[in-house]
């Protein structure tokens, strides 16, 4: 290796941030505002069921129904505006195209047996995989269809034609109640590889 | 909403009330610790009681009241809501009240009249004769709970805007303030009570409005919350004062716009 080339590896590693400040502020944010809105919202489903179960009080918030609405009113301010600053800033930047495509079946499926069977590297962790980029490309996409649905469920005569592509008021309730569970079911895989690989964890919070 | 209600006889309860909850501590705070209780983890990782705080009540107050702005400029006096058949009328409509069907209040039909005061020209009081007479309009519409279940019913009465035509109300003083035989109360802005589906109700269906629906009067209003849809209506002020509402002093939010 020459001199030049050394000098040049040596400031590509210290450079390469893996998750610039904007990315690891939105995203911390976004999870303190996703956990107040999905603990008020079992809270609010709790005063409606739509199916035989309810949610321990344990982990619901706002201590009864006024309360819980209050929570997850404020809270989804927070959601959205932090939210469409995050996504203005993955178009933007081009980041969402240069780390979520290509998404291929075949990638997929390889990238998920592998993980399977733990052989599925996380050296670099500025490269995501292919169950990576789907998860990722996919929680947006179940983000803006939670947040279309709460609308749809809060102004269903003001938005009455958003609460009509849901299949009415009702449906849209049943709409939102199953973008939070793949919501839940997404932190739970994410938190569980967060701390599998440990390194992802830091790089979330110092970028590095 | 279903709760245990005391009916003393002789008794202003609306007044008694008021009395009570001016002794008592303010009930929605002590739901917001117990919900505080339940969200032990993060309050320890904070190393301050942010849930259960008085700071965090106000800013969650004053949040609803900001998204009460929110939904005033949402509100479009010519949308209205969807309407339904009559095979999609929900049978039985269900009861629902802070007390059980059997403490609803009996009015008796012959003796009520309906008191109108406020910011109008004629303050005299209507017999339902009187207000039978008014022309009627039938809606299928979807009543929504705030708790989050709906049913679609049928209501049939008067627009609240012919109504106050012929009162030579100010409309534009900003709110109308309803009161009802058991003590409950609710306050409703301007533009929605101009909304041409907002109605003073005397029938469900094809019948004079059962006491559980609201006998003799409810207004319903299709562009808010059930709970902003006030039964057993015995009078109605016009006014720019916020008289707040039953649930809406507990920490409801005020607007409640569909």
């Amino acid at each position: 290796m020459t001199a030049t080339s050394d000098m040049a590896a040596a400031a590509a590693s210290s450079r390469r941030t893996i998750h610039p400040a904007i990315v690891r502020i939105t995203h911390w944010i976004n999870a303190v505002a996703m956990i107040v809105m999905i603990m008020s919202g079992w809270q609010i489903y709790n005063a409606s069921p739509l199916f035989p179960f309810t949610f321990s009080r344990s982990i619901t918030l706002g201590g009864w129904l006024a309360g819980a609405i209050q929570w997850h009113f404020a809270a989804m301010w927070v959601l959205v505006v932090n939210g469409l600053i995050y996504v203005a800033y993955g178009f933007l930047s081009g980041r969402f195209r240069r780390k979520l495509l290509p998404i291929t079946p075949r990638a997929v499926i390889a990238d998920a047996s592998a993980a399977l069977r733990g052989k599925l590297s996380h050296d670099d962790l500025s490269v995501y995989n292919a169950v990576q980029r789907l998860l990722y490309a996919g929680i947006l996409v179940v983000g803006v269809l939670i947040v279309a649905s709460g609308l749809a469920i809060w102004k269903p005569v003001q938005l009455q034609w958003l609460t009509a592509i849901f299949g009415g008021y009702e449906a849209s309730r049943y709409v939102h109640f199953f973008a939070m569970a793949a919501i839940v079911g997404f932190i739970v895989i994410h938190v569980i590889m967060a701390f599998a690989v440990p390194k992802s964890l830091r790089a979330m919070i110092t970028g590095k | 909403m279903a709760r245990k209600r005391f009916v003393i006889p002789g008794v202003d309860t609306r007044l008694l009330v008021k009395d009570a909850m001016k002794a008592m501590p303010d009930p929605s705070r002590r739901r917001f610790i117990t919900g505080g209780a339940s969200l032990g983890a993060l309050t320890l990782l904070t190393g301050c009681n942010i849930v259960d705080s008085e700071s965090a009540e106000s800013v969650l107050r004053r949040i609803s009241e900001f998204n009460d702005g929110v939904q005033a400029a949402m509100f479009s006096p010519n949308r209205l809501a969807p309407t339904y058949s009559e095979a999609d009328i929900r049978v039985p409509f269900p009861f629902n009240a802070y007390y059980d069907i059997s403490e609803a209040p009996l009015i008796d039909g012959a003796a009520y009249a309906l008191e109108v005061s406020g910011l109008v020209d004629n303050k005299k009081s209507w017999t339902l004769d009187e207000l039978y007479a008014l022309p009627q309009e039938k809606q299928i519409t979807r009543h929504i709970c705030v708790e989050g279940w709906s049913a679609i019913g049928s209501w049939t009465g008067v627009r609240l805007s012919e109504f106050l035509k012929r009162v030579g109300a100010d409309t534009r003083a900003k709110y109308i303030w309803f009161r009802c035989a058991e003590g409950y109360h609710t306050t409703i802005d301007m533009p929605t009570a101009l909304h041409p589906q907002t109605q003073m109700t005397f029938k469900f269906g094809n019948d004079i409005l059962p006491v559980a629906y609201g006998y003799p009067m409810k207004v319903r209003i299709p562009t808010k919350l059930g709970f902003k849809n006030p039964k057993h209506v015995v009078s109605m002020e016009v006014t720019n004062t916020d008289q707040g509402g039953y649930w809406e002093n507990q920490g409801y939010n005020w607007f409640s716009g569909l």
